[in-house]
């Protein structure tokens, strides 16, 4: 039987390529899933982009549902085409024989150019879940090169439920690190956690340090952990000139039951109010 | 004016220089695989190697605003430890189809032995099969013979002389090459192979048709402004722009476009994913954020103190 996220991926490209090409990603799929060797699998993803372009998906809000529903969470928002017929190929692939699967996931990120390392990683939580393929994301956070990081930490279902607290604190330490950004990651409120607050204090005092700008960002993982010395770091920041760091560190005191940081907070009531009413959130910091 | 560097052994390089590069007008450049200058001995460092300069190499010169392309291929120098070879081979093809790879190349002779001739042929016909150009590179010795030979078989392997480029021409080889119908390439390095003095002059007698020039920069002496620096002396010395412009731009983008993996719209209207991950969102080509380059005689002076 068809998972439902092959019938997403199989409904999206139909209406976007021509049935020539529609036609040929069938008969390539048939040769790989006949082949002995991955020599047909690594022409057909290589001739993929050739082919078809690396247009956006631009996928609609019906699309959108539809993924979600497929899969819980699953938020293709950022993909492209030939990242989608990569998906669907590499779909087959992994319902066809889950153990093996891992090693081919693995082989083609060694070899993988910047393009193809996005989808590879964009399509983890399509994948069934083994040690291989956990490996290869601890490379795959390893890079430099900030895209094939942001496949892995933004619109991405695998690492909230996946990674375990070390992995998590340090992807979100890293993006903030790379000049990425939090907003994107999925379940960023849900896995904040006190060692991750200490961390991310303690970053912003280096790059104080350094006179180096703090992401306002980074206040929304401390938060609901702060106590102490890091009231004193969000009371700092909470007098900043510049708002949106004043709005991120009220944004961050609200969530903290600390009766300071209600204290704190009260000496702002007209940005209170705006926090409480929902006119000042993380996604809309300005 | 805008250039393209069709061989430049980026992964060799400092960052100063993608600096300078960008700065003289370079707004891509090729990174044809080649001899690292210490014998690789496992096919495992080779695998490393291509996937560096398909990937990261290809991300670091997005940050200087420079289009970044590659050739794929098994050296001739390299091409004697025939164990290597064989595996070499093996991997090839994976690599061949990747993302801005525009031939197969650099290939061709050295000592011109018979493990070098078979892998020469072996890669033409891979290059044939994948509809894909070829850089050929001509051996530094024994060259004019050598490069007579390239192409007779190129032409015995039935392939199309529109899209070879033999690489390394000096003013020996030059007028076969040309007339056999091949892009004739000129590798500005001082010392061993072209001067820029010596390339005017070539352009003078021969024009600009099927001609490039790139600065073939590395490991060793060598210049990665050869492209702009030649092209800033062909015009001073009364060679037309738009033979100049030919030469040190459109005649690479024609003969490597050829792939389909090298368009203009790559560095002048950036599709709207390579904004996101080529060049990180950093709009370096269109006015967006201050590129990151910045005079290298400035920053490499020992009197320029502050480091932020």
């Amino acid at each position: 039987m068809t998972s439902p996220v092959i019938t997403c991926l199989n409904d999206w490209l139909q209406t976007r390529l021509s049935d020539e090409h529609r036609q040929w990603l069938d008969d390539q799929l048939n040769k790989i899933l006949a082949a002995n060797s991955d020599r047909a699998l690594h022409i057909t993803l290589g001739l993929i982009p050739r082919k078809f372009g690396r247009a956006d998906l631009n996928l609609t809000t019906a699309e959108l549902n539809q993924a979600a529903s497929a899969r819980a969470n699953w938020a293709p928002t950022h993909w492209t085409v030939d990242t989608a017929a990569r998906i669907y190929i590499l779909s087959h692939l992994a319902a066809r024989d889950s153990a093996k699967f891992g090693d081919t996931i693995t082989d083609l990120c060694r070899n993988a150019d910047l393009a193809e390392a996005i989808a590879l990683y964009s399509g983890l939580a399509l994948y069934p879940q083994t040690d291989t393929i956990d490996k290869q994301i601890g490379e795959g956070l390893r890079t430099n090169m900030r895209a094939v990081f942001e496949a892995i930490a933004h619109h991405n279902p695998y690492p909230a439920e996946h990674f375990d607290e070390n992995r998590w604190n340090h992807m979100v330490l890293k993006a903030l690190f790379i000049d990425s950004t939090l907003a994107p990651i999925q379940g960023l409120d849900d896995r904040a956690n006190a060692e991750l607050a200490t961390i991310l204090c303690d970053y912003a005092h280096e790059r104080w340090a350094a006179g180096r700008v703090v992401t306002p960002e980074l206040w929304r993982c401390v938060g609901p952990f702060a106590t102490g010395a890091m009231l004193d770091d969000l009371q700092r920041v909470s007098e900043s000139e510049v708002p949106q760091e004043k709005h991120a560190a009220l944004l961050a005191l609200s969530t903290c039951p600390e009766p300071r940081a209600a204290d704190i907070l009260n000496k702002h009531p007209e940005i209170k109010s705006a926090i409480a009413d929902g006119r000042i959130t993380w996604n809309a910091l300005d | 004016m805008m250039f393209i560097d069709p061989h430049a052994h980026m992964i060799s390089r400092t960052t100063d220089d993608y600096e300078a590069m960008a700065a003289s007008g370079v707004v891509a450049v090729i990174e044809p695989a080649f001899w690292v200058g210490q014998p690789r001995t496992h096919v495992g460092t080779y695998i490393d190697y291509l996937s560096a300069i398909i990937g990261f190499e290809r991300f670091r010169a997005g940050q200087f605003g420079i289009r970044h392309y590659c050739t794929v291929g098994l050296n001739s120098k390299e091409a004697n430890n025939e164990d290597l070879a064989e595996a070499v081979m093996e991997i090839l093809p994976r690599f061949a189809l990747k993302e801005g790879v525009v031939a197969i190349g650099e290939i061709g002779y050295d000592e011109q032995t018979e493990l070098e001739d078979r892998y020469f042929r072996l890669q033409l016909d891979l290059a044939k099969e994948l509809d894909l150009p070829v850089m050929i590179h001509t051996p530094h010795r024994d060259k004019k013979r050598g490069t007579s030979r390239s192409m007779d078989v190129c032409e015995e392997h039935g392939m199309d002389p529109a899209k070879i480029i033999v690489d390394h021409n000096n003013e020996e080889t030059v007028r076969e090459v040309l007339d056999r119908g091949y892009w004739a390439a000129f590798s500005i390095y001082p010392s061993t192979k072209m001067g820029n003095a010596r390339m005017v002059d070539i352009l003078a007698e021969y024009g600009a048709e099927r001609i490039m020039v790139d600065s073939a920069c590395d490991w060793g002496i060598s210049e990665p402004l050869g492209v702009a620096k030649t092209a800033k002396l062909a015009l001073e010395r009364g060679i037309p722009e738009e033979h100049v412009k030919l030469v040190c731009y459109q005649n690479a983008l024609s003969a490597y476009g050829q792939s389909g993996q090298m368009h203009e719209d790559d560095w002048l209207n950036p599709a709207a994913i390579d904004q996101r991950t080529v060049f990180e969102g950093n709009s370096i080509l269109r006015g967006g954020r201050e590129p990151l380059v910045q005079d290298a005689a400035v920053k490499r002076n020992a009197n320029n103190l502050i480091i932020e």
